[in-house]
């Protein structure tokens, strides 16, 4: 087998794909710091857009392609949102840890 | 126009009383005395003439088709169901709208003397307008609905002026026992008519003679006792008469217009409209005159203790309602009716001249520290003799014809039991009218400083010499505001009612003189005398002169009259005169001479322990009170304890608590730590995207 018959399949974009959400989805679950959760937030994203890219490529759709730009969009926006709240914490407390904010426990 | 375009038109009568009422309660404080009682008079006298035309309209009619329903408008309309507001013209309609009408601007006359300085004059006699107005609507009426808004009118009018003088404690609980005690009756009267919707349909009085015959016996006997109840409560029948002996604590004016001729009549109409369901069922009929001839038996026995004049004629009016049942259990719709009229007459002068009476001596109804008034007074004592003699049944005043027809139905009927039991009250009658007259008119005078003298039996000439000079000074200065009469000194300023085995009052007349009432008063009183004295020449049973018999004919259609022989009436008749004449003449010889001192009244004293028993009316009002205060609220707070707060209150607060415990359970699981969401958003989504693969898959 050689390089130029190694053909990079649809399958592997959903398999890198998949890997990265599980990475985002577990970052999110274990860390603390609110940062870092946001940009595992931001690797969920990106995984699911690279997905629907692939799906694109495969079922030759461009719909797939148009949902990506939503979905930047979408996540751009609760970027700054997420991030106002973050500075918000800031100014209130010292540390920026996900398990301090217990504020609205029930 | 003819004749039955003009009945069309006797909607107009309830309304200008009710147009009356309206424009007093909005402007009366402005209009203010004596205008608003001339506006309120001036509006009845419209209505009096008005149904005085629509009787001459009536008249134009042939005598079998005097009917004339006009449906004004649906008021209620539910699928196959439907009730009208509309008016019924026949001849016990008009009967009934010109009594109201007549009596009743005599009334109102009457008021603007009696209430004469009162604060709250126009009020009064915007009540008196709405009364008037409900009575006309509920006897107007096409249908059972609308007579019992008119019927609940009459009893929000009665509430309203029987606590006219609120501030007056007694007052203000008679009102209230009044309204309560008349809703017991309603609530017959209420399902006498989902009865009737249920099983045929219709409330209209015209299908009420198909409706009785096709719910048949059983039903018809439930629907005329259910509506007897609802009669019970307006008209006072035992058991449920407690209320009107206190209604007694209202102005005399609304004593004689409402509580004696008009409101307590409503009853006997109620009756007399629902007869179809009587005449099917002969059940209900026999507990219709029985409960009539017992409660007048009773309330006669009654009336003759009492010491209090209002209350003496209260309980006569209890007693002549039963008459008017006793009539209506016959079957003899006419001679109720007739009874109704005449008892409208002279128990209307009657409660009237009692008004007259308390109005001039310082608002005194106790009997035993009157006398020897038919000088000081002597119009209102004519006019009082003549209902006397009426009611007491002597001939040939109006109420031996009205009693005796009762009577001599109830015998050519072959009712012995009720004909006996009617002829002992009628005795009874005589006895206690007799007494009323003679303690207040005749005998000797035992008021003011005449009686505080060793020689009080002679002070008559005294008092009736000096009549003149000393009571005009004071005759209209006198009688004002009975509210604002209350002196420092008298304790008994609030409470004008004497109840029995209370000690005689002490004299009110602070050294004035008894004084006849202004001519503004004895006009309807003396009016309302000669009609009690002729009113018989309306059915009189001789010949065909008994026109209200026939007028009132086609009204009853198909009613098996009782028929009795010339010899049947003669015997009855002559029976009767023979027991008022024998009652009269016990209650002569007992009062000829009045009380030898206020406290002792000799029936009272020689009857004891019997005196006792009838002076308290046997117990049934102060029972139901003592049940009521002890058991009956005991019982209440044992509910209120047990029922109420352990298993209502306990029930509501443990399905609060279990939502309590459940929640708090629940909330923990809201611990506030991010990654538990996250985890359980994920977990979830894991779990969808499970189902969807493994089961919605396939």
């Amino acid at each position: 087998m050689t390089l130029a018959t190694f053909a990079v399949t649809d399958t592997y974009y959903l398999v890198l794909a998949a890997m990265i959400f599980t990475i985002g989805a577990v970052g999110v679950l274990t860390r603390r710091n609110v940062l870092v959760m946001f940009m595992c937030v931001e690797l969920m994203l990106n995984a699911v857009n690279l997905s629907f890219v692939a799906f694109a490529h495969a079922l030759n759709d461009i719909t797939g392609q148009v949902i990506v730009f939503f979905v930047l969009v979408v996540a751009a926006a609760e970027v700054a949102v997420g991030l106002a709240i973050i500075v918000a914490i800031f100014r209130r407390r010292r540390h920026a840890t996900a398990d301090d904010l217990q504020a609205l426990k029930g | 126009m003819n004749a039955r375009d003009v009945l069309d038109y006797i909607g107009i009568v309830p309304l200008l009383p009710l147009f009356g009422a309206a424009l007093l309660l909005l402007f009366g404080r402005r209009i203010g005395e004596p205008i608003a009682g001339w506006i309120a008079s001036g509006l009845m006298a419209l209505a009096f003439l008005v149904s005085l035309v629509m009787l001459f309209s009536l008249l134009d009619l042939p005598a079998q088709g005097r009917l004339q329903v006009n449906q004004i408008f649906t008021w209620i309309p539910a699928g196959t169901f439907s009730v009208h507001v509309g008016t019924q013209a026949d001849p016990l309609s008009i009967t009934w709208i010109l009594l109201v009408t007549g009596v009743g601007l005599l009334i109102h006359i009457y008021s603007i003397g009696y209430m004469h300085g009162d604060p709250l004059f126009s009020r009064f006699f915007a009540y008196l307008n709405l009364f008037a107005a409900s009575m006309l609507i509920l006897v107007l009426a096409d249908n059972l609905l609308l007579t019992f808004l008119g019927w609940e009118g009459v009893g929000l009018c009665s509430y309203l002026l029987i606590s006219f003088w609120y501030h007056r404690n007694a007052a203000a609980v008679a009102g209230k026992k009044a309204f309560v005690t008349n809703r017991v009756g309603d609530v017959g009267f209420l399902l006498a008519m989902f009865l009737i919707i249920s099983t045929y349909g219709s409330l209209e009085y015209t299908s009420m003679g198909p409706a009785a015959k096709i719910v048949g016996t059983g039903t018809s006997t439930a629907i005329a006792l259910l509506l007897m109840v609802g009669a019970m409560g307006k008209s006072a029948q035992i058991p449920l008469h407690v209320w009107l002996t206190d209604a007694m604590e209202g102005p005399t004016p609304v004593s004689a217009l409402i509580h004696a001729a008009t409101m307590v009549t409503a009853g006997v109409f109620l009756m007399a409209r629902a007869y179809p369901f009587l005449e099917m069922s002969h059940d209900a009929m026999t507990v219709v005159m029985w409960i009539g001839a017992i409660t007048a038996l009773l309330a006669g026995t009654v009336a003759v203790m009492q010491p209090d004049i209002k209350r003496a004629l209260a309980y006569s009016t209890i007693s002549q309602l039963g008459y008017m049942f006793l009539a209506i259990g016959l079957g003899a719709y006419t001679a109720a009716v007739f009874m109704v009229l005449c008892h409208a007459f002279y128990k209307g002068c009657l409660f009237l001249g009692a008004g007259s009476v308390i109005h001039g001596n310082g608002d005194n109804q106790d009997m035993r520290i009157m006398g020897a008034f038919r000088k000081l007074m002597p119009v209102t004592a004519i006019a009082m003799v003549v209902a006397w003699l009426s009611i007491a049944g002597i001939p040939p005043f109006s109420g031996f014809w009205a009693k005796d027809e009762i009577l001599v139905d109830a015998y050519a009927d072959g009712k012995y039991g009720v004909w006996i039991i009617g002829t002992i009250a009628a005795l009874l009658t005589a006895v206690y009218m007799t007494r009323l007259i003679f303690l207040t008119f005749y005998g000797n005078a035992r008021f003011g400083d005449a009686f505080a003298r060793p020689d009080g039996a002679e002070a008559v000439p005294v008092v009736s010499g000096g009549s003149d000079e000393g009571d005009r000074g004071h005759g209209d200065g006198h009688g004002d505001g009975h509210g604002d009469l209350a002196l420092a000194d008298d304790p008994f300023a609030d409470e004008p009612t004497v109840k029995f085995d209370e000690p005689p009052r002490p004299d009110r007349l602070h050294g004035h003189r008894p004084h006849e009432s202004p001519g503004l008063m004895l006009l309807p009183i003396v009016t309302l005398a000669l009609l009690a004295a002729f009113a018989g020449l309306l059915n009189l049973p001789i010949g065909n002169l008994d026109f209200l018999a026939r007028f009132l004919e086609p009204v009853f259609h198909g009613v098996a009259v009782p028929d009795p022989t010339r010899s049947q009436e003669l015997t009855v008749e002559g029976l009767s005169v023979l027991f008022a004449i024998t009652g009269l003449a016990i209650a002569v010889m007992i009062y000829r001479h009045g009380l030898k001192t206020p406290s002792d009244d000799p029936v009272v004293d020689k009857l004891r322990p019997v005196s006792t028993l009838m002076g308290h009316a046997y117990y049934w009002d102060e029972g139901i009170g003592a049940f009521v205060g002890g058991p009956g609220k005991a019982g209440s707070s044992w509910l209120d304890r047990v029922f109420d707060q352990k298993i209502i209150d306990g029930a509501v607060n443990g399905v609060a608590g279990i939502a309590q415990w459940f929640s708090r359970i629940a909330s923990r699981v809201q611990d506030g730590y991010v990654r538990r969401y996250a985890l359980g958003i994920l977990l979830g989504a894991v779990a969808i995207v499970l189902f969807a693969l493994l089961w919605a898959g396939r």
